[in-house]
């Protein structure tokens, strides 16, 4: 049954530019749409939100081993609700990212049998035998794999969950379209990875987003570019460019103690310094970011250019080094290239 | 010289229009009926086919019995490639539920429905909308949402969303998984989680391909029997035309045609008749399949739950191939009247008479080939067993009996010509006797088809009586009932209980039983029981031992399969055995079956829900209380039926089943009479000589007219007559061997004289239609034809 094409449609349509990337452009009648102020309240939210047309649960994490190799880890559960009170579908996605290899998996499941779903305490999120769970969210085990790669990893929080945008209501383009949206930023992770050499014992830095919403862009906005970085001061950044016709930009900057401070359209500026050619595209993989606000202006280079998602929407996510005013590591997506 | 001696050969036709459509029906209806009935069976065959390969099923390790979507979910959280899927009958029709889940199904699977269109997939999910073939799309019922098409479905295969299917068929369990991973050691990891189910084998043979394998194997039967009767015309007629030519055949010879050229102009000959008849008897098969198809497709839905498309679809290299069995046929008939004229010298006589008495010297032979061929049916029947010994038991039986019937023939006119008072009445005699050889194949042609239909009416005769008085025991209670939900049964039996003399709850779910898959179906403790249900074997007491839970009783099938008779052990589901207290009939259910008591059901079944049941109640009250209990409820009046009408159901299925039987037995008797039609206006011709001497000593054509209808109606009534023993004993090979084989059940055979009476003056009148054109012709033939004889140089 060609229902993965179909989900190509429902998840991210970049075929219909116009359609905005992830069909995250497609109406959300009738279902709830993100108001400003919220209140969120735990561990409930931690959980799927049904009338919300789209969810993740998104995990990304850098990672070392004993020799110094770098890597780094990818863990994606997506929910979309084909109709408001209609039937669920669910979908994991599987990164796993070495300095000249990158590991992709993919799994989709229905709603309502079990077969995947989260629940919140203890937490559990899964698809089929991928996992992440633990007593509760500051505690957690992910575990998946593939035929080639897997990973077994503990995550342990240090720090609180911080609220992008205005309070958790992350506005997306100019015109105000929203999503909920608040990360934990602070695990420290550990664990075995498995690869096609044998098993690698690694620690790093975990940051987990969780994201929902039933109409975040607009129609023209075909992509964005995604980054997470943790800098050795402590301090962390995330910062987001949609693109369209014109460039909306957003920007968290989160101290050490969990203070964050939300940085509206404008006020980053993200560019593009070198491109790869990945899966017969033009992916840019090495970026300036500017935040003069933070006295930051890092390079952002991609730690395996090749680092390409090749699942039912194909998208480049991988870890990333950032150089400069500040150093670090961090994680890069950008979907929605052709 | 080539050119012009092929068109001197075929001119002859041009002379005997006649023949040669006697030679070309004769060879088109046997091509068509045979290439038709194995258009039916291939047709059923690709369906099956086409069910087996749904999803690939056909090619995966499945997990089956007792699972749910719960269990689907858990092995798949345990890391394993499964895919749920869920088949049933929609109740009310003849469609089958094809449930599946669109995310997990098994890569490379054939006809998979494309949900890629805006909304499709939420619909599909949502179970507002499903796919279907184009053929099964015009006949989805309004129960269901509207269907979209998906060619390389089943015919008779609707597939949507397993939880759709879970409404449909008011279930919350699933057929199977499907495993994908090829790995046996992980599949029997699977196998562990799940005690209760069993893991099987890919099949390439589908369930159905077995199920229905007698049906078909009946069916093909019949269409050889149709071809052998078909060639037994071709035969007489290319017998004829080479006889007829021999003069000239002489005179090419002796110009200097070389007998390998003139062989080869005749293989010529032979082969372009080959190529119009065969392409007229594959179109008359097309014909015939597409008649019959619909038949067909209604009695393999209602006998096994097979659907096939009712119509044709097989590949014009599929209907070619009926041309290489017409000329097989044309070898068959022609190839020993070419093979005899290579080897005739130059200037042999042109004696047709030669031709006969060889083969009048060959009757004692055949006489002795017959009865080892019957002896060797006996022996068949006595040591073997298994369909296809079945079947060859009765080839051997019929043709036997065919052999057999030129000797008998002939010994009863010996007979009669010692017999015989006064010249003319034994000149009568012994030219009939003449007669035999040369009409032998076409009266055996007519014993076949007569056996063939007397057998076949006497089985479907008894077998419809049994069937009758079968279903008026089973079918005692007035009304049958099925609710909508469990919770709905519940509330319909609370309200109906005051009403009615007794609720009769049924229940039944789907139990290995000694190793196949099979029903176990609970009925309550009821007089209902006791008083209608005549079991073929029993132990002692064995109402009160049903009720008290002490064991099962089984269907004949399952009985007569495994030799389980009453007080022996059968393997029930997984856990364990019953001890076996009785045995019933159960005809029309190809599946083995087990009946409990309910309390005993409930055990083995706690999850069982009763959705279905039967009402005792006075029958003039059963219509009203059908219709008050609709209203009340808001039934579907589909829910309640009336005994009566649950009876006119089962017996049209019955009836349909045996419909094509009648169809075939028809045409076998056309064919027969037509081929005893085709020898008796040849040998009309041939046996000129022989009257004419006696017309020359003044007997009137009318006479020698009437002679031969009298001599053809003795020859066809002494054929119709020995057709019956051979008939009886064919019906009781059908019940007593066959039926077992291929259906699990034993019949008594149920004799019916009138029928067999009936039958024989069927075959008189026919003989004597066949036998009215050459009689009149003789009549009307002008004296100087009969003069000619003379003159001639023969």
């Amino acid at each position: 049954m060609n229902v993965k094409a179909a989900l190509f449609l429902i998840f991210l349509p970049t075929s219909l530019g116009a359609q905005g990337f992830a069909g995250l452009g497609q109406g959300g009648d009738g279902f709830a749409l993100p108001q400003p102020n919220p209140t969120f309240e735990f561990p409930a939210d931690h959980g799927a939100h049904g009338d919300y047309r789209i969810e993740w649960w998104y995990l990304t994490a850098t990672l070392q081993d004993a020799d110094g190799t770098r890597y780094g880890i990818q863990w994606t559960l997506f929910r979309s609700a084909l109709s408001p009170e209609g039937p669920q579908v669910w979908m994991g996605h599987f990164g796993l990212t070495t300095p000249n290899a990158h590991h992709t998996g993919e799994k989709l499941a229905r709603g309502g049998v079990g077969q995947a779903g989260v629940d919140v305490l203890p937490f559990a999120a899964w698809i089929d035998d991928w996992s992440l769970a633990g007593a509760d969210f500051d505690t957690l085990r992910l575990r998946a794999s593939t035929p080639a790669a897997g990973y077994d990893l503990n995550l342990d929080a240090n720090g609180p969950l911080v609220f992008h945008g205005d309070g958790g209501f992350s506005v997306k383009s100019p015109s105000g379209q929203a999503s909920y949206y608040y990360s934990q930023p602070f695990y420290d992770v550990s664990g075995t990875l498995d690869l096609p050499g044998g098993p690698v014992e690694v620690t790093g830095k975990g940051w987990l987003d969780r994201e929902w919403s039933s109409q975040p862009l607009e129609d023209d906005q075909e992509g964005w570019d995604w980054f997470s970085l943790h800098f050795d001061t402590g301090d962390r950044l995330m910062a987001f460019r949609l693109r369209g016709a014109e460039a909306f930009t957003y920007a968290s900057w989160i101290a050490e103690d969990g203070t964050l401070t939300p940085f509206p359209d404008g006020a980053i500026s993200v560019a593009p310094q070198r491109v790869s050619s990945v899966a017969g595209r033009s992916v840019p993989t090495t970026w300036r970011l500017a935040l003069p606000a933070q006295d930051v202006d890092v390079t952002v280079t991609a730690l395996n250019p090749q680092s390409w998602q090749d699942t039912l929407f194909p998208y480049w996510e991988g870890p990333v080094t950032a150089t400069g005013t500040h150093t670090g590591e961090g994680y890069l997506e950008m979907t929605g290239y052709e | 010289m080539r050119w012009a001696a092929f068109q001197a050969l075929l001119s002859h036709w041009r002379r005997h229009p006649l023949q040669l459509l006697t030679l070309l029906i004769g060879l088109a209806m046997a091509t068509g009926l045979w290439t038709g009935v194995q258009a039916i069976n291939a047709q059923a065959r690709l369906s099956y086919d086409q069910a087996a390969q749904t999803l690939g099923q056909d090619r995966l390790l499945r997990l089956e019995g007792g699972l749910t979507l719960a269990d689907f979910a858990t092995a798949r959280r345990a890391g394993f490639t499964v895919s749920p899927v869920l088949e049933g009958r929609l109740p009310g029709s003849t469609l089958r539920l094809f449930g599946v889940d669109p995310f997990t199904l098994p890569p490379r699977g054939p006809a998979t429905p494309d949900l890629t269109e805006p909304d499709l997939l939420r619909a599909f999910l949502a179970g507002e909308v499903v796919f279907a073939s184009s053929e099964t799309l015009a006949r989805l019922p309004d129960s269901l949402p509207p269907g979209r098409i998906l060619d390389g479905l089943a015919p008779g295969l609707v597939m949507a969303d397993i939880l759709a299917v879970q409404t449909y068929l008011r279930t919350e369990d699933i057929t199977r998984l499907l495993i994908s991973d090829p790995d046996l050691d992980a599949a029997d990891a699977l196998a562990d989680l799940f005690p209760q189910a069993v893991l099987s084998q890919p099949q390439s043979d589908s369930d159905l391909d077995r199920l229905t394998d007698s049906f078909h194997l009946n069916l093909t039967a019949f269409g050889l029997l149709a071809f052998a009767v078909g060639l037994f015309i071709v035969h007489a007629t290319i017998g004829l035309a080479f006889e007829q030519r021999r003069p000239l055949v002489r005179t090419l010879r002796a110009l200097g045609l070389p007998s390998g050229a003139l062989v080869t102009l005749l293989g010529a000959e032979l082969a372009l008749l080959t190529l119009v008849a065969g392409g007229a008897g594959v179109l008359l098969g097309y014909l015939v399949a597409a008649a019959l198809l619909p038949g067909v497709a209604a009695t393999l839905s209602g006998l096994y739950g097979a659907a096939v498309g009712g119509s044709l679809t097989l590949s014009p290299a599929w209907w070619l191939s009926g041309l290489a069995m017409a000329g097989v046929g044309m070898v068959t008939a022609g190839g020993h009247s070419l093979w005899h004229l290579s080897r005739l010298p130059i200037l042999a006589p042109a004696m047709p008479r030669a031709w006969a008495r060889a083969q009048g010297r060959s009757i004692r032979m055949q006489g002795l080939a017959g009865c080892a061929l019957i002896a060797a049916a006996a022996a068949l029947i006595w040591l073997g067993s298994g369909l296809l010994i079945g079947f060859m038991a009765l080839g051997g039986l019929l043709v036997g009996a065919a052999f057999l019937l030129p000797p008998i023939l002939v010994s009863i006119l010996d007979f009669g010509t010692k017999r015989a008072q006064g010249a003319l009445s034994q000149w009568l005699w012994s030219d009939t006797r003449q007669q035999v050889p040369g009409l032998s194949l076409a009266l055996m042609a007519l014993l076949l088809a007569l056996s063939a239909n007397i057998g076949v009416s006497t089985m479907v005769g008894s077998f419809r009586e049994t069937f009758t008085g079968w279903l008026d025991q089973r079918l005692a209670a007035e009304l049958y009932v099925t609710a909508s939900s469990p919770a709905q049964a519940e509330q319909l039996i609370a309200w109906a209980e005051p009403r009615v003399s007794a609720v009769l709850p049924g229940v039944m779910e789907d139990v290995r039983l000694n190793g196949t898959n099979g029903q176990a179906l609970a009925i309550a403790d009821d007089p209902t029981y006791r008083q209608n249900w005549p079991l073929l074997d029993q132990v002692p007491n064995v109402w009160e031992a049903f009720a008290a839970g002490q064991g099962v009783l089984i269907n004949e099938q399952l009985a007569r399969r495994d030799s389980l008779w009453a007080g022996g052990q059968v393997a029930f589901g997984a856990d364990g055995t019953r001890r076996v207290l009785g045995v019933y009939s159960d005809y029309g259910n190809p599946l083995p079956q087990a009946m409990m008591e309910l309390s005993a059901f409930f055990q083995a079944f706690p999850d069982a829900k009763i959705s279905r049941f039967a009402l005792r109640l006075p029958p003039d009250d059963a219509a009203d209380l059908a219709q008050e209990m609709v209203t009340t409820f808001d039934l579907s009046p589909q829910s309640v039926v009336p005994q009566a009408e649950i009876k006119a159901f089962s017996m049209r299925v019955f009836e349909q089943t045996f419909a094509v039987t009648a169809a075939l037995n028809v045409l076998t008797l056309g064919v027969a009479a037509f081929a005893l039609w085709a020898s008796l206006t040849t040998l009309g011709t041939m046996r000129l000589p022989q009257v004419a001497p006696v017309w020359a000593l003044g007997q009137t054509r009318r006479t020698l007219a009437l002679a031969d209808l009298g001599r053809a109606l003795l020859l066809g009534s002494l054929t119709a007559c020995l057709a019956v023993p051979v008939g009886i004993a064919l019906a009781w090979m059908l019940l007593a061997v066959v039926n077992v084989e291929a259906f699990g059940w034993r019949l008594p055979l149920l004799p019916d004289p009138g029928g067999w009476v009936l039958l024989v003056v069927w075959a008189i009148i026919a003989t004597a239609l066949a036998a009215a054109f050459p009689a009149w012709r003789l009549w009307r033939m002008p004296p100087a034809a009969l003069v000619k004889v003379f003159a001639h140089e023969r």
